[in-house]
């Protein structure tokens, strides 16, 4: 009784399969176009696009199709509008180069847009000239690998992001390299997100932007030059580790910018030449550990409403201000940094000073209550005041200082 | 005026106090670059000594030159000399000498480390233009103070108290009423307050051109968009040569009128 039914699946499965066919695309192949091929194809079938140049837009995929180019295939959008919309669970697209997206001010087109999909593999492509890159719209358990997206924005109000996410869930977004567009990587409403090994330069907003999405976690990439730097805003359980914020310079940019973020960890990160390192406003219990900041403006500018965040074996080098705070008022605590600014002494040789550092300064106090103030910046006078609040603080916070400064900077490899 | 200017000059150039500013300068560049290689490192730090030493040496060595050779002032003003050009001609002779110090002091180290090959070479320039600018300003400003006190001791004194003055205490006083008048728009008043004094325009006009202006934020944005425009240019440089040229004024009209 059970054996013919075994069979019978056997066969089931062996037909399924066989039917699973390579379609090919190419100039002399009996496919020219991707479109009629993908119109053509069953489920679970494979389209091989082969060198060539394909103008084509409108590319609707609503069966579960591998799509594979070999030699980078360039379909051409011709700035017709969007070119592949994924609207099936399964699809993978691999090795594709895309250009011309079409620019519109009332409908974001994207070089693939993934819709209402689960299990998509996106890897691999090449995307030039473009609106949006890849857009995922309530999309869940995908990939988004290795892609190579470069834009050619000028003004925010006409450019696209490179890859975003809306309302998606457990998506893995990982060494993909994204330069001139708008956002690099832009969240929203989505949870469980992996971003990892990105490499997000030279867009002109922000290199990653954060919004309404918990649970998320970015790791190893680098951020560097971009217009305003990484903001990561209304979300909970972030994990930020190992990312490198750099050369965010500029009069309104800085490397992070924290804003009601709560219950995340902040770890191993290098902050190097923004103008401001990390600017929290409205975040609590965060933990900033480890994390080495380096010729910035200023290191970190608490804004008001931070409550419980610790700082924790980081390292402060060269920075204009270690610590930037509008108020007298601190819940914050600041315990065995290194700063490069302190000039106390360790008696006993443990390594750790025997005198509290205050990381902010006076002058940082005034120009948070004053900013015009700013202009005075490396006045001898302004040097005069900083000593003489150091020796005796008035105005700065009392309990705000690292009761044990570092005296060597705390080496990260280790940990 | 120009056969003082030149004896003033080559005495000058002969006294032991211009070899040591010159080494000074020749010291502090090379130690700066050879401590650190990064050319517009340097100049930033270059920049807090000079607004600050400049404008100090200025005033403190045309007071005591001043003083120093009032025995050969008045052995020049027996004779059928113009008053004005005696003056005038150890002015330019302290101050040029001065300016020389400085430039060669400077310029030689950036030379070594390449200055002609990199992008700091403007703003370099405008560190030994503001510097020059700052030594002419302030012993002028000296003389001016010489000429009026004939008690030494009082005219080493007003001549400190000036230079604390604007190095120190003006910069007070502007923080002071910005935050006193934090509730009123400041823009134009800083602008104004900064104009007015030369080593706040000069300590400004550097900080604008260096990659640090970005710390600036909103109030930077406003005194970019003033200095960035030739109106703003032409507005600073006025101011500058306008601190020059009155002391100098009142150097000829004190000798003029004065009873040696």
């Amino acid at each position: 009784m059970k054996l013919p039914i075994f069979i019978l699946l056997f066969f089931a499965l062996f037909f399924n399969q066989g039917r699973a066919n390579t379609i090919e695309v190419c100039e002399s192949c009996s496919y020219k176009n991707i479109k009629t091929a993908i119109a053509e194809a069953a489920a679970f079938d494979t389209i091989k696009i082969k060198k060539g140049v394909y103008r084509e837009f409108n590319l609707h995929i609503t069966k579960p199709l591998t799509i594979i180019g070999e030699g980078f295939p360039v379909i051409d959008g011709e700035d017709q509008g969007e070119i592949l919309t994924i609207e099936a669970d399964n699809v993978t697209i691999d090795g594709l180069k895309i250009i011309n997206v079409g620019t519109s001010y009332t409908t974001d087109f994207a070089a693939v847009r993934v819709v209402k999909s689960e299990n998509f593999l996106i890897k691999n492509l090449q995307l030039e000239r473009l609106f949006f890159g890849i857009y995922l719209e309530k999309a869940r358990n995908g990939k988004v690998i290795n892609n190579t997206i470069l834009g050619d924005a000028v003004e925010e109000f006409s450019s696209g992001n490179g890859i975003q996410l809306w309302y998606c869930n457990n998506v893995e977004v990982i060494g993909n390299t994204i330069k001139k567009v708008r956002d690099g990587i832009y969240l929203e409403f989505s949870d469980d997100i992996l971003i990892k090994d990105n490499i997000s330069q030279n867009n002109l907003r922000y290199g990653l932007h954060f919004m309404f999405s918990n649970n998320d976690i970015y790791e190893n990439n680098i951020f560097e030059n971009n217009g305003a730097g990484v903001a990561v805003m209304f979300s909970k359980f972030i994990t930020m580790k190992g990312n490198i914020f750099r050369k965010n310079w500029g009069t309104a940019s800085f490397g992070l910018l924290l804003k009601e973020i709560n219950d995340s960890e902040i770890s191993n990160n290098k902050f190097v030449e923004n103008t401001v390192g990390i600017n929290i406003e409205g975040s609590n219990r965060i933990n900033y550990v480890d994390n080495d900041f380096r010729n910035n403006g200023w290191a970190v500018k608490v804004r008001g409403a931070c409550y419980s965040n610790i700082f924790k074996k980081n390292n402060f080098f060269n920075n204009s201000f270690d610590i930037s705070y509008n108020s007298k008022l601190n819940d914050n605590s600041f315990d065995g940094n290194y700063w490069s600014s302190y000039t106390g002494y360790d008696l006993n040789k443990d390594g750790i000073g025997d005198v509290p550092y205050r990381p902010v300064k006076l002058f940082s106090y005034i120009v948070n209550r004053t900013p015009e103030t700013i202009i005075l910046l490396r006045s001898l006078f302004i040097d005069i005041i900083d000593f003489s609040e150091k020796v005796s603080p008035v105005f700065t916070p009392d309990n705000l200082l690292d009761q044990n400064p570092l005296l060597k900077p705390v080496s990260h490899d280790i940990h | 005026m120009f056969k003082i200017l030149k004896y003033s000059f080559y005495d000058l150039m002969r006294s032991r106090w211009s070899y040591v500013y010159f080494l000074f300068y020749l010291m502090l560049g090379f130690v700066l670059l050879f401590l650190n290689n990064d050319l517009s490192k340097a100049v930033i730090t270059l920049m807090n000594v000079i607004i600050i030493l400049v404008p100090l040496i200025g005033t403190i060595f045309g007071v005591m030159y001043y003083y120093n050779s009032k025995e050969f002032t008045e052995l020049l003003l027996a004779q059928p000399v113009k008053r004005s050009s005696i003056f005038l001609g150890q002015y330019f002779g302290v101050a040029l000498s001065l300016a020389m110090s400085l430039v060669i002091g400077l310029g030689l180290p950036f030379i070594f480390y390449g200055i002609f090959n990199s992008d700091a070479i403007a703003n370099f320039s405008l560190l030994l233009i503001t510097g020059v600018f700052l030594t002419l300003i302030f012993t002028a400003l000296a003389f001016v103070i010489a000429l009026t006190n004939d008690n030494k001791i009082k005219g080493f004194g007003y001549a400190i108290l000036l230079w604390l003055f604007l190095a120190v205490i003006y910069d007070g006083i502007f923080l002071m009423s910005l935050v006193f008048f934090e509730d009123y728009p400041l823009d134009k008043f800083s602008l104004i307050a900064t104009m007015l004094n030369p080593i706040d325009l000069s300590r400004v006009l550097i900080l604008l051109k260096m990659d640090i202006s970005a710390l600036l934020g909103y109030t930077g944005a406003v005194f970019q968009k003033f200095f960035g425009t030739n109106q703003g240019i032409i507005l600073s440089s006025a101011m500058l040569i306008l601190w020059v040229s009155v002391p100098l004024y009142f150097i000829r009209r004190i000798s003029n009128r004065k009873d040696f």
